[in-house]
């Protein structure tokens, strides 16, 4: 055990001087680094159309990848059309980054799919301007809802995917539309 | 038990014949060109003064007979050779092999001067590819041409980015060996190509196991050693120029070198090279953003005289790879969706732009080195060198981020090697050295990207002996130790939640330094200690058959990718995470080589065993969703692995017609799990035919086929992840098929040549075509292969001038 210590001591010694000629940058603590396009939250504001109090659907996951995320999915009313509209927040920055900003800045690039399990009794139209291109974005939509139901109701944010794929413009996600999923948050919906 | 008594026995011959004080004592030994360790055929041996001389067989071989106890002159000649003598006091038989300076034909009758690495002078199981072949490859990367040996696969990101795979293992378990500096450039990533030019080396050899113990203990797969061209002890100028283009990626490089030698021992050298390819085509597509830009320059200036020497020298690669733009997806959908589309979700024209997701890396190495010749004991030499690697990966990102690097790490590395080489104990050779190491790694916190690894620093100490012992004419035992000891002290944010659902809150509380945010700074602190050694024996037969057995066992402390990485791969669509739990890796690896050649049939023969104690392996465990969806987990394990295999070679010339035929088989297995290893290189074939015709300008043409089977020995790492059916929204569970690997391919490749010579200049030509029938294939080397098929034809013409 000595000798390594030796060891050690003497390639430490010997090293020294080289070392603190090149890595000077090395003595203090590292830098934290708070990733920047990471998407901490994400909000679904519904509001019945006609009147009442804005429903809001919330996924968020503070504490990066890999934790127990709060979601809270809060019961709709049967046969009622909401107007909604999806935010996406960075929540590490202070105040919150609204990354919704900046999905609409690169419109072109990015796409917002709804999907909606069959056993839920749901239909959500794209509203909303339209990008340069003429295709929709998908920020905002409204929702149609039918009789009391349940069921899955998945929100896509879909990078660089194709929007001219058959379908997209109507909302569906089908394997053409290719794309990176920067988005895929499910909520467990209840009609009633 | 047998060689045992070979042993004996010639114990006992050489015992009787040195009793016996008449005129029946032989010389013999063997004449070798220095510059690439091939034999010299037809070289003069001579006893001056005496009416007795012979030359050397092909193999290099003389024996000069009845001489009697005395002192004698030998002069050994070649015709193209300075001729070189050796006095000696002669009471037995002796062995004495010659080095000579054998000009090479195609530097125009320069003689060089520089050791190269002898592969003959240990029982190291290895293979050299040589100035001639290397410049077939010109055009492509270093693990291109290693390929060309039998054992030696590569793992592939795309087309562009290629790691050698020796004998089953790499990234951190092979070495890189540039000009004699072990190479630090990130070799743990599995996408991280060896930073080399190979237009700057002229001769590699692969050393298959840990028994190169001078470069390291820890090549637990091998050692690659690149060696570039030595400069002259003449007045000379040579300089060579290689221009390649290509019609796959519609580009092409140029790679010129030049060398000013002095007969005082002064030299410079130059050496440099540009390529620029675009896109690659793939049969039926184009490979969306694969194209490649690289600069390479090194230079050098020495003096080198007989007995002493210093030089130094300077190197720069640098080069910008496109990653295919279809291989950047988001979550397991997206790697599900990609793997049932079968064909590149982006497509689009040829293009020379090179788009993110991209890696840009610079790498640089200053050397100095200097050494001694001193009398009665040996050469002394002191070796220094600086080395840094900045690797930036720009990423798809949101935002207007694309210009800034999502990685951009800066490695530098200080290495101090002292060796003393002392021949002067009779008929030994032996070699004793220490090598000290400081590392530091720098993770730039301007991405706005997490670092994937911490800054660190890292110092490390090595030791080591070898020695090779001449026992007899026929026998040759070498045997090596060496101890390294590696500390690495890290500083590295974790995301709180993850420090301790790996329950290093626990394990390591002392490692805690502060919290920011979310996220916990702590300071991992490791030391690794690091045994390695080597031993091995090689027979000559009397036909001249060549046996070697090899014993060797390298240490390899775990990597800072195994220690720390934690983050997500694109590419791969998985979050891996290191291990701080993780040990020294320990091999066990026996080697034999068996070669020789009968009349016009050459083989070599090379079949191995590994046995490697705590292996780390990365594996899926769990799947993880996120707000971006779910991602399979990969973390390191460590357990036993068994890796066995044989690699063949062999050759038949007749007439103008060459035969050459290679193959090689590995099975590698977890033996704690019982199951097999991943990216072992499935069984695979080469077999070349070709004709040539020295009388037509040296006219030669070559058909290469190749087959590389289906690898149906591989671990079922597929999982099972709940994805949601965008047409009914429902969630179904999916087993993604990320383990099942691609159908066997055949390739067929085609290379013809003609050189003219003008006076002091020679030029050749070269056709080459690879994949001449546009074959459509998938390679499980290439982790890419579920994105896109590998490239189509591609014709390239080299025109290579030296003056």
């Amino acid at each position: 055990m000595k000798t390594m210590k030796t060891i050690k001591l003497l390639s430490l010694g010997l090293l020294a001087t080289l070392v603190f000629s090149a890595c000077s940058d090395d003595d203090d603590a590292p830098q934290v680094i708070n990733e920047e396009e990471v998407i901490t939250t994400l909000n679904l504001f519904l509001t019945p159309e006609g009147g009442g109090e804005i429903i809001t659907f919330t996924y968020k996951d503070l504490d990066g990848d890999g934790s127990n995320p709060e979601i809270t999915s809060p019961a709709l009313s049967a046969n009622t059309t909401y107007t909604g509209r999806v935010q996406f927040l960075n929540e590490l920055e202070d105040p919150a980054e609204d990354i919704t900003v900046e999905v609409l800045e690169e419109d072109d690039e990015h796409q917002v799919f709804y999907v909606v399990e069959d056993s839920l009794n749901a239909t959500p139209t794209y509203t909303g301007a339209l990008d340069n291109d003429g295709n929709p974005v998908g920020v905002e939509f409204s929702l149609a809802i039918g009789d009391a139901s349940q069921g899955n109701f998945t929100v896509f944010l879909i990078h660089e995917g194709d929007k001219n794929a058959p379908g997209a413009s109507e909302g569906n996600l089908s394997p053409q539309v290719g794309g990176e999923t920067d988005i895929e948050v499910t909520f467990n919906v209840t009609v009633e | 038990m047998y060689q045992k008594s070979i042993l004996l026995c010639l114990f006992i011959f050489f015992s009787v014949v040195t009793q016996a004080q008449d005129c029946e004592l032989t010389i013999s030994g063997k004449v070798i060109d220095i510059h690439d360790n091939s034999f010299l055929f037809g070289a003069v041996v001579q006893l001056v003064g005496l009416d007795k001389g012979v030359y050397t067989d092909k193999n290099g071989f003389y024996k000069i007979e009845g001489i009697c106890e005395s002192e004698v002159q030998l002069k050994v000649s070649h015709p193209s050779c300075e001729p070189e003598t050796k006095s000696i006091y002669l009471k037995e038989n002796r062995q004495i092999h010659f080095k000579l300076e054998h000009h090479l034909e195609e530097l125009n009758e320069v003689l060089l001067k520089g050791k190269l690495y002898n592969n003959e002078s240990n029982s190291s199981i290895s293979n050299q590819i040589k100035t001639q072949k290397l410049e077939k490859f010109s055009n492509a990367s270093l693990g291109d041409a290693l390929k060309s040996i039998s054992g030696v696969s590569s793992l592939n990101t795309g087309n562009s980015i290629v790691k050698p795979i020796i004998q089953g293992l790499h990234s951190s378990r092979v070495l890189v060996i540039n000009d004699n500096v072990r190479l630090h450039d990130q070799q743990w990533g599995v996408d991280h190509a060896p930073n080399v030019d190979i237009n700057s080396a002229a001769n590699i050899t692969v050393i298959k196991g840990a028994s190169a113990l001078k470069y390291g203990g820890d090549a637990i797969g091998g050692t690659i050693v690149i060696e570039p061209q030595k400069a002259p002890i003449k007045d000379t100028i040579m300089g060579k120029t290689i221009l390649n283009g290509s019609s796959n990626g519609r580009g092409g490089n140029i790679s010129t070198s030049f060398i000013k030698a002095k007969s005082s021992g002064f030299n410079y050298r130059f050496q440099g090279s540009l390529k620029r390819l675009g896109d690659l085509e793939a049969p039926d597509y184009q490979l969306t953003n694969t194209g490649q830009r690289e600069n390479n320059i090194s230079l050098g200036i020495g003096l080198n005289k007989i007995d002493y020497g210093i030089d130094f020298s300077y190197r720069l690669t640098n080069s910008e790879i496109g990653i295919l733009r279809a291989s950047h997806i988001g979550n397991a959908r997206d790697l599900v969706n990609s793997i049932n589309r079968q064909e590149p979700f982006f497509i689009e024209d040829f293009s020379y732009t090179i788009d993110n997701p991209k890696q840009e890396v610079t790498h640089q190495i200053y050397k100095l080195e200097t050494f001694k010749k001193i009398k009665n004991l040996g050469e002394l030499s002191l070796q220094y060198s600086f080395q840094q690697n900045n690797r930036l990966e720009f990423d798809i990102r949101r935002g207007g981020r694309g210009d800034t690097p999502a990685m951009d790490m800066d490695l530098k590395t200080h290495t101090l090697l002292t060796q003393l080489e002392w021949t002067s104990l009779e008929g030994f050779d032996s070699n004793f050295g220490l090598e000290f190491n400081a590392q530091n790694n720098f993770a730039n916190p301007n991405t706005g990207v997490r670092r994937l690894i911490p800054d660190y620093n890292m110092y490390t100490a090595g030791i080591f002996a070898t020695t090779a012992y001449d026992v007899s004419e026929r026998w040759f035992l070498d045997a090596g130790v060496r101890y390294d000891f590696n500390t690495i002290d890290a500083d590295k944010f974790y995301i709180t939640s993850r420090w301790e659902n790996l329950g290093y809150d626990q394990l390591f509380p002392e490692f805690e330094i502060g919290e920011d945010g979310n996220q916990i700074l702590t300071n991992p602190q490791f030391d690794y200690h690091n045994l390695s050694a080597t031993v091995g024996a090689t027979y000559t037969f009397k036909n001249d058959f060549k046996l070697i057995g090899n014993l060797s066992s390298g240490s390899r402390a775990p990597n800072p990718s195994e220690l720390f990485s934690d983050g997500l791969h694109h590419s791969i669509s998985s979050i891996e995470l290191g291990d701080l739990q993780l040990d020294s890796e320990q091999s066990f690896k026996a080697g034999v080589g068996f070669q020789g050649v009968v009349e016009k049939f050459g083989f070599n023969i090379q079949p191995y065993i590994n046995y490697i104690e705590d292996f780390i392996v990365l594996e899926p465990n769990g799947i993880e969703t996120t707000i971006r969806g779910a991602f399979p987990v990969y973390e390191y394990r460590q357990t036993n692995a068994r890796l066995y295999g044989i690699d063949v070679s062999a050759n038949y010339s007749f007439n103008n017609f060459e035969f050459l035929s290679n193959f090689a088989y590995v099975n590698g297995r977890d033996v704690e799990q019982n199951e097999a290893l991943i990216n072992m290189p499935p069984f695979n074939v080469s077999n070349t035919v070709t004709y040539s015709k020295k009388e037509w300008n040296n006219f030669y043409v070559s058909l290469n086929s190749q087959l590389v089977t289906q690898q149906n020995e591989f671990p079922d790492n597929n999982f099972r992840t709940n994805i949601v059916n965008t047409t009914t929204g429902q969630f179904e569970e999916v087993e993604v098929d990320v383990s099942s690997t691609p159908e066997a391919y055949h390739l067929l490749n085609f290379s013809s040549g003609l050189d003219f010579d003008f006076n002091k200049t020679k030029l050749s030509i070269n056709v080459m075509i690879n994949n001449v029938l546009n074959t459509n294939y998938r390679d499980y080397l290439n982790r890419l292969r579920f994105y896109a098929d590998e490239v189509g034809t591609n014709v390239m013409l080299q025109l290579k001038l030296n003056y």
